[in-house]
Formats: C-alpha cells, sequence, structure tokens
C-alpha cells in the first residue's frame, strides 16, 4: 500500500445522523440509524435491496424529511434537510441512472445552468471561459476526454466522471456515489475506484454504494451495513472482508455463495455455433463461438467489447453482417427474435426494464408473451391456460408476488428478473444468453439466478452468461471466453480461471496458462 | 365495463338529461335516429383509429380517404356503373392496400406515423379533388341503388341499419382486441414496442396489421358516408374527421402514447361527441361554436379524468398511513 491515509479520525465529522427514523405507509423504512462520515473518510454503504439505502440516499438528499432523529452538517443540527440544504451543505450524488444530457457535450453537461456568459444583452455563453472553468474539474476526476466531447460518445464510466466533475464543480464535500459500477466493466471499474481514491486524497469524503463487495474491500475505509432499515453493523478498515459483509447483511453466512455450483454432467456437443459473424460495432472483425449443450460459458470483456452485441445478433434482434450461424449442426438463418425464438434460443437482456418485460402487464401476462399461441385457443387467449402456467413457474422459480396477476412493475429487481427467466423456462430453451443477469438484484437472488442456471446446463441448454462481473464470471462459469474490441481474444478452462487472466484476455494479452498448449512460446 | 367507461357513461345519461330537460326534442323517436346513424358512421371510423392509436401510433388521414374513397364509390357506381358489390370490394380492398402502405412505410423504413399519415392526408385530398376536376361527385336524377341503400341508410325494426353495422363490427373488435392473441401483441407492443420485440413477437407485422384494419374500417364508414350524403365535394368532404376519431378515443381513455384504451371507451367516446354536436343543434347554440364546444368537453373530460386519479392516489396514501399507524406495535 503506497497510498497515504488522509482520514483523520480526530477531526469533527463533516456529516453525522443520529437515531434517524422513517417510516411509509406499511412500512419502517429505517430506524435508530446513526452513522457519522469525517472529512476525505471513503465509507462503504452496503445492504440487501430493501434494507433502507434508498430511503437513507433520499433524506441526505433532502427529498424526504425523516420522522424523528437528527442530522449534523458542519456542526449544525437539522431535523431534516431541505434539497436547497443539501446542496448547499455539499453534499452530491452520482445516481446509478446517470442525470446527463447525451445530445449536449462534457462542458456544457457539467455547468448546465450555470453558464459563464459574455456581457452583452444577448447573455450568450462564453464558451471559452467554460471549457477554462470545465478544464481542472476533469483534471481532478483523472479524466482521458476533452471538454468538448458528446457525452453520447463517452462509455459510462466517463459518463459517471462526469457526473462526478460536476459534483465537484458545486465544491461538494460528500459525493455519494449509487452504485456507480453496477453497470461497469473491470476495467473501467479501476478507473472508477481511482478516482474515488483521487477524492479521498482532495479531503472530499464519499460514501460509496455497492453490490460488489470487493470494490468495497478495496476502497472503503470503513463500512456501514444496513439490514431491514437498521444498522447491522460497522467495520473498521482492518475488518473489512467479505464474508463479515455478508455475514452482517443477510444475518447469517451464506455458504455457497457467488456460485452456481459444480457442474454435474459432461458438457455435450455443439449447440449454437456462430462462424465468422460480424456486427455492426465491429463490422471489419468476424467473431466465431461454439456454445456447448449443458455447459455455462461465461463471456467476459470490457464494456464496449462487443458482448452484448454479439448476443443481441444471436438472438436477432440486431442484423448478421456475414458469417453463418448452426443450430445443432443444421445452417440456421436468425432474422428476427421471433426466429430465434421459435428455434429455442432466448435472451435475458442486459436492460430488464427497458427490454426484459413489460412493467405495465401482469406476471402471468409476461410469462405467457412469448408463447402466447400455445396459450389460446383459436386464437383467443385462454386465461386458465396463462394462469396455470404462470403459478407453475411462480412455484418454480420461487417469485415472490402476492399473486400471478400483479403487475410486475411492482416487484423487486431479482423477482422482476425471475419472471424474464421464466417466461423462457416455460418454453424448453435449446440455448440461454443471459446479459448481465444478476446486474442490480440482491445477493439472496443472485444465489437463486446461479442455482437456476446451472439446473438448466444441468437439463442440456447451452447457456451463454455475459458479465462484467468477475467473481461471478469466475465462480459461476464451466469455461470462460473472453471479448477484446470485437473478437474473442481466448477461452479460458476451469483451471486457467483466475482474475488476473481474464483481464489478461480483456485487454487483448496473452493469459497465463498452466499447461501452455503447443510448444515453447 | 372499466370504471372509465361507467364515469363517461354517467356523463353521457346527465347530458341527455339536461338537454332533453331543455328541449324534449332531444329524446324523439327522428332526432335519435339521426344521432345513432351518425355515431355509427364516425364509430366504425373511430375503432378503426383505435386500433393504431393502442399501437402508440396515430392516423391522420382518415377524413382525406373518406373523401377520396367516397368520391370513388360514387363515381365507380354512378358513373362507371360498376356493380355495386364489385364498387364496395374494390373500395374496402384499396382501404386495406393503403393501410398496408402506412403501416410497411412506419415498420419497415422508419418513418413517424405522425408524418406518413400527414403525407397522406394532403396527398388523397388532393387525388379525390384532382380526380373529380375540384367538382362534386353524385348520383344522377333517378339513380338509385335499392339494396345498397338499404343497407347504409335503411332501417329494421326502427334502427337505422348502420347503427346496427356498427354494433357488429363492435362486438366483433371487442373480441379481437380484448380476448384475442391480436389484441395482447397490440396492447403489449403499445405500451413497449422493444420488449415486445424482445419477446419474439413479430412487431411489424402486428403494427402494419393494426394500419391495415384502420384503412378497412375507414373505407367502409367512406362507403357509409358518401350514401349518407349521396352528394360529396371533394374539397371539404370529410373534413377534420380524423380529428372527431382521435378526440373519441381520447375522451374513451385511450393514451396517445399506446397501450391504454378499451373498445367501449371509444364507442362512449363517439356518442358523447355526437351527442355534444345534437346539443348545440337543440340548444340553439350558433353552429359556428361547435368545434369550441366540443374541445372544451374534451379537455374538461381530460382534466378531471387525470385529477380524479390523482386524488385517489393520495386518498390510498392517507388509508394506508391510517392503518399502519393503527397497527404499529408501540414503541
Amino acid at each position: 500500500m503506497t497510498s497515504t491515509d488522509t482520514t483523520h479520525p480526530d477531526t469533527a465529522p463533516f456529516l453525522s445522523l443520529e437515531a434517524v427514523r422513517k417510516t411509509y405507509p406499511g412500512v419502517v423504512a429505517l430506524d435508530r440509524f446513526s452513522m457519522e462520515v469525517r472529512p476525505g473518510e471513503v465509507i462503504g454503504l452496503v445492504g440487501e435491496n430493501g434494507a433502507g439505502k434508498s430511503t437513507l440516499m433520499k433524506i441526505l438528499g433532502g427529498v424526504t424529511r425523516p420522522d424523528s432523529g437528527t442530522i449534523t452538517v458542519d456542526g449544525v443540527a437539522h431535523d431534516g434537510l431541505t434539497v436547497e440544504q443539501s446542496i448547499g451543505s455539499g453534499i452530491a450524488f452520482v445516481h446509478q441512472e446517470l442525470n446527463l444530457f447525451e445530445n449536449l457535450d462534457v462542458a456544457a453537461n457539467i455547468f448546465f445552468g450555470r453558464e459563464p456568459l459574455r456581457a452583452g444583452p444577448l447573455k450568450l455563453v462564453d464558451r471559452a471561459r467554460l471549457r477554462e472553468m470545465v478544464a481542472p474539474l476533469l483534471k481532478r476526476v483523472g479524466a482521458n476526454f476533452s471538454a468538448d466531447a458528446p457525452v453520447a460518445s463517452l462509455s459510462l464510466a466517463q459518463q459517471q466522471m462526469v457526473e462526478i466533475a460536476k459534483a465537484l464543480s458545486i465544491r461538494a464535500r460528500l459525493v455519494i456515489l449509487d452504485e456507480p459500477t453496477s453497470s461497469l466493466p473491470m476495467a473501467e471499474t479501476e478507473k472508477l475506484l481511482d478516482v474515488i481514491k483521487g477524492l479521498k486524497a482532495q479531503g472530499i469524503s464519499v460514501i460509496f454504494i455497492s453490490h460488489r463487495l470487493h470494490e468495497i474491500e478495496r476502497v472503503a475505509d470503513r463500512v456501514v451495513v444496513l439490514r431491514d432499515g437498521t444498522l447491522a453493523g460497522t467495520l473498521a478498515k482492518d475488518r473489512i472482508n467479505h464474508d463479515e459483509m455478508v455475514r452482517l447483511m443477510i444475518g447469517r453466512m451464506l455458504k455457497e455463495r457467488e456460485k452456481a455450483g459444480e457442474a454435474t454432467r459432461e458438457p455435450g456437443g455443439v449447440a449454437l455455433s456462430a462462424e465468422a459473424i460480424r456486427t455492426s460495432t465491429y463490422p471489419d472483425r468476424p467473431v466465431s463461438i461454439e456454445l456447448r449443450r449443458a455447459e455455462i460459458l461465461g463471456l467476459a470483456g470490457l464494456v464496449g467489447s462487443g458482448r452484448t452485441e454479439l448476443a443481441r445478433v444471436l438472438f436477432g434482434i440486431d442484423e448478421r453482417l456475414g458469417g453463418s450461424v448452426a443450430l445443432d449442426g443444421k445452417p440456421l438463418n436468425v432474422g428476427s427474435a421471433a426466429d430465434a425464438v421459435a428455434n429455442g434460443i432466448f435472451l435475458v437482456p442486459e436492460d430488464r426494464k427497458l427490454t426484459g418485460i413489460l412493467l405495465d402487464l401482469s406476471i402471468a401476462q409476461n410469462i405467457s408473451l412469448p408463447n402466447l399461441p400455445a396459450h389460446a385457443r383459436r386464437s383467443l387467449v385462454s386465461a386458465g391456460a396463462e394462469l396455470a402456467t404462470a403459478e407453475k413457474q411462480k412455484k418454480n422459480l420461487g417469485i415472490k408476488a402476492p399473486s400471478v396477476l400483479t403487475r410486475t412493475g411492482t416487484l423487486s429487481g431479482g423477482n422482476q428478473q425471475k419472471v424474464v427467466l421464466a417466461k423462457w423456462l416455460a418454453m424448453n430453451p435449446k440455448v440461454m444468453i443471459l446479459d448481465e443477469p444478476t446486474r442490480g438484484i440482491d445477493i439472496g437472488a443472485k444465489a437463486e439466478i446461479y442455482g437456476l442456471m446451472r439446473a438448466l446446463a444441468d437439463a442440456g441448454v447451452a447457456v451463454l452468461m455475459i458479465s462484467s462481473d468477475m467473481e461471478e464470471v469466475i465462480g459461476v462459469s464451466d469455461r470462460i471466453a473472453v471479448m477484446h474490441e470485437g473478437q474473442i481474444s481466448g477461452i479460458l478452462d476451469k483451471d486457467d480461471f483466475s482474475q488476473e487472466n481474464v483481464l489478461l484476455l480483456a485487454v487483448g494479452k496473452k493469459p497465463k496458462l498452466l499447461q501452455a498448449a503447443g510448444g515453447v512460446e | 365495463m372499466s370504471k372509465k367507461d361507467l364515469g363517461l357513461l354517467i356523463l353521457i345519461l346527465v347530458v341527455g338529461a339536461v338537454v332533453t330537460a331543455i328541449n324534449p326534442r332531444f329524446l324523439s323517436a327522428i332526432n335519435l335516429a339521426n344521432t345513432s346513424n351518425l355515431v355509427a358512421l364516425f364509430g366504425i371510423l373511430s375503432i378503426g383509429q383505435a386500433f393504431v392509436i393502442i399501437t402508440g401510433g396515430i392516423e391522420l388521414s382518415v377524413g382525406s380517404l373518406i373523401a377520396l374513397l367516397g368520391t370513388l364509390f360514387i363515381d365507380f357506381i354512378a358513373v362507371r356503373e360498376l356493380d355495386w358489390p364489385l364498387a364496395f370490394v374494390v373500395i374496402i380492398v384499396l382501404g386495406a392496400v393503403i393501410g398496408f402502405v402506412h403501416g410497411w412505410l412506419i415498420t419497415r423504413l422508419k418513418l413517424q406515423p405522425f408524418v406518413v399519415t400527414l403525407c397522406g392526408l394532403l396527398i388523397y385530398r388532393g387525388v379525390a379533388r384532382f380526380y373529380t376536376a375540384d367538382g362534386t361527385a353524385g348520383f344522377a336524377f333517378g339513380q338509385n341503388f335499392p339494396t345498397l341503400e338499404f343497407l347504409t341508410a335503411g332501417r329494421s325494426y326502427g334502427l337505422p341499419n348502420s347503427f346496427i353495422a356498427l354494433i357488429v363490427i363492435a362486438i366483433v373488435m371487442w373480441v379481437v382486441l380484448h380476448r384475442s392473441v391480436f389484441g395482447r401483441y397490440l396492447y403489449a407492443i403499445g405500451k413497449n414496442e422493444e420488449a415486445a420485440k424482445y419477446s419474439g413477437i413479430r412487431t411489424g407485422r402486428i403494427i402494419i396489421a393494426a394500419y391495415v384494419i384502420c384503412g378497412v374500417l375507414t373505407a367502409l364508414s367512406a362507403i357509409y358516408f358518401a350514401m349518407y350524403t349521396r352528394s360529396i365535394s371533394p374539397a371539404s368532404h370529410g373534413q377534420f374527421y380524423e380529428l372527431y376519431a382521435i378526440a373519441a378515443a381520447v375522451l374513451g381513455g385511450f393514451s396517445l402514447r399506446g397501450g391504454e384504451g378499451s373498445l367501449v371507451g371509444v364507442i362512449l367516446g363517439t356518442v358523447l361527441l355526437q351527442e355534444l354536436q345534437n346539443l348545440v343543434n337543440l340548444l340553439g347554440i350558433p353552429s359556428s361554436l361547435n368545434f369550441a364546444v366540443m374541445g372544451g368537453v374534451i379537455l374538461i373530460g381530460v382534466l378531471v379524468d387525470q385529477q380524479w386519479g390523482v386524488f385517489r392516489a393520495r386518498r390510498r396514501m392517507i388509508e394506508a398511513t391510517r392503518q399502519n399507524v393503527a397497527g404499529a406495535p408501540a414503541e
């Protein structure tokens, strides 16, 4: 460790919460919660979905008032903050869903509504001065892009840097990062963790919320664990470790963490093979991949390496530019998702809420949707058949909902993801492609989804899991394929699984294999 | 029947009662027959529009189509002396083809529905005027088609046959929209086209089908309108009818974003619109205020509906809080 510890335990806390309580109709969201944040301190905030993290954020942001308790900012005690007080005292948020104008450039986003103006009645934006003001901010977050770059052209991590730069521009003293890495791949995550360390070095406090515990382990000075709206425990720096956090989060030890269980059978023959296919993102890079029956193939790589695009082509959403695809050895032309579905090739997409399910439809309607003709007599939907399928899937997958007629939008992320899985499981998949299947899902539901994937593989399905979560890729896959700039840069067998090897392949370097295949290198 | 539809029905009855109290002629047989005939004509048109709106689209060309197809129909049977059943089929097929072209442009060439159908609105009106050389299409003196006239403008058991046609069409379309696989797909696409596509639905085909249905029903209503007016000047015939159809759907609870609305709703919306037209006539309101009255009522209707939703949500919240406080354990 070379980083200097800039935390000063003796200094007065910048922010402290004392016995804060907040109730909503029907639930106690937060109760007897106390914590403090000192200048330059990085606090990891963890807890399962529904543990009260969002409520805490809303209270700190001044969006809701606590029922009771005290919030002290800079030595001034408040019963609750207003949005103005929150911003005024230097609390800034970087949300999971970024609030950027994609059509504007970086500089315009950072100073939106606060642009420096030129003298004169027209109030034109002083572009030169704006750029001068933005430059030091971008430098502080270690940005590798220019102030003129349109936000739409930036990667997610870069967009988050813009958000953080925005926070710095309003002289933030506490930056709250709400699951910033959940959509970032490994290398990008590294950059973000560096940015956090940079903030700390500048004396800015950080509250870092994440489901990815190994990231918390790496940057946090202290970990605050929430469970069921109460403080489950606080871990000092030397006690921060994965098992301890999980124990506090769920109140017990999780035995099979981040694992789908070992394969119980040998992988079968090739179910789906793609030969030299090209995607619109990398039209000059042919990619070939083989999915074997009864195997979970992990697909790792950086964001933008072409993994999602590959999945979209295999599922028929995007056009295939050349190459060929074969299912069970027979050539297959997938021109649309409907073709893929008809052939038993299913996709659990990356963006659950936009493409995975219809939030306004009921659980039963979502499950029957891809296979509606089978739930109909003479083209009229049979409510009975629909409910029967849904009830069966609800039971099999343990979907927690009052009834199968519940609107899917009201379910938790984990349960929504189970609905996505349920609609495909009800149809006997041959090939199942899952794109970031556990993003934004709490640990309990994660384990269940891993179990389902293993069960699918055991039943002979070829499973392709795209994931940016290193622990997940290594813990769940039987083999790992890694993509780099549109092509498969290597495939690792179980013996060669390591974070290092995956990362090396992801950046286009050679992995360190146990048995160097084919002679001297 | 949903609560929304029920509210609309009550509004229709209340307005009817008020109008009757002021002018009892509202309930006269002749007035009811006339109004129900108009409800039928606009109803068929509005059902077609509803199928497009449910997918999140819009069809602005229907008013012009009514002028063009009506002109052609009268020309076919009166001037070119085609057998009317043949002319009927030709017009319906034309409506379907035009609907298909609109759907194809929207789904395959990714043009916006508003733009495509706005161009249609201009093109069909222009073609209709050109076709008649800006004249009038009508029947020669003494020319008549007894069967056709009976079917379109005649009556059975005191009911206009057009109204009976509307009831049959409404029942069939109700089943299609609310009970069939196709109907479910329409709602799914309207709610979230992308997610529907990811569920393996051929969204393009379904959307095209919606425009074809709209084209067919518009063609049918074009024939009814032609036989109702019996003479068409293409410069003004059917003008603003697309707005009547859209207004009926919006009054009936359809969302222009798609995915919401019921068949009963659009019928009730049509009834209310025609009732308002009728009210303007019967209460001696200057007919120039016609559109203003319609616009005002729609605005009020949409406002009340929206505010009612907010009110109910708040009440639910208060109720839940009360229960929570009562049920919470003492601390």
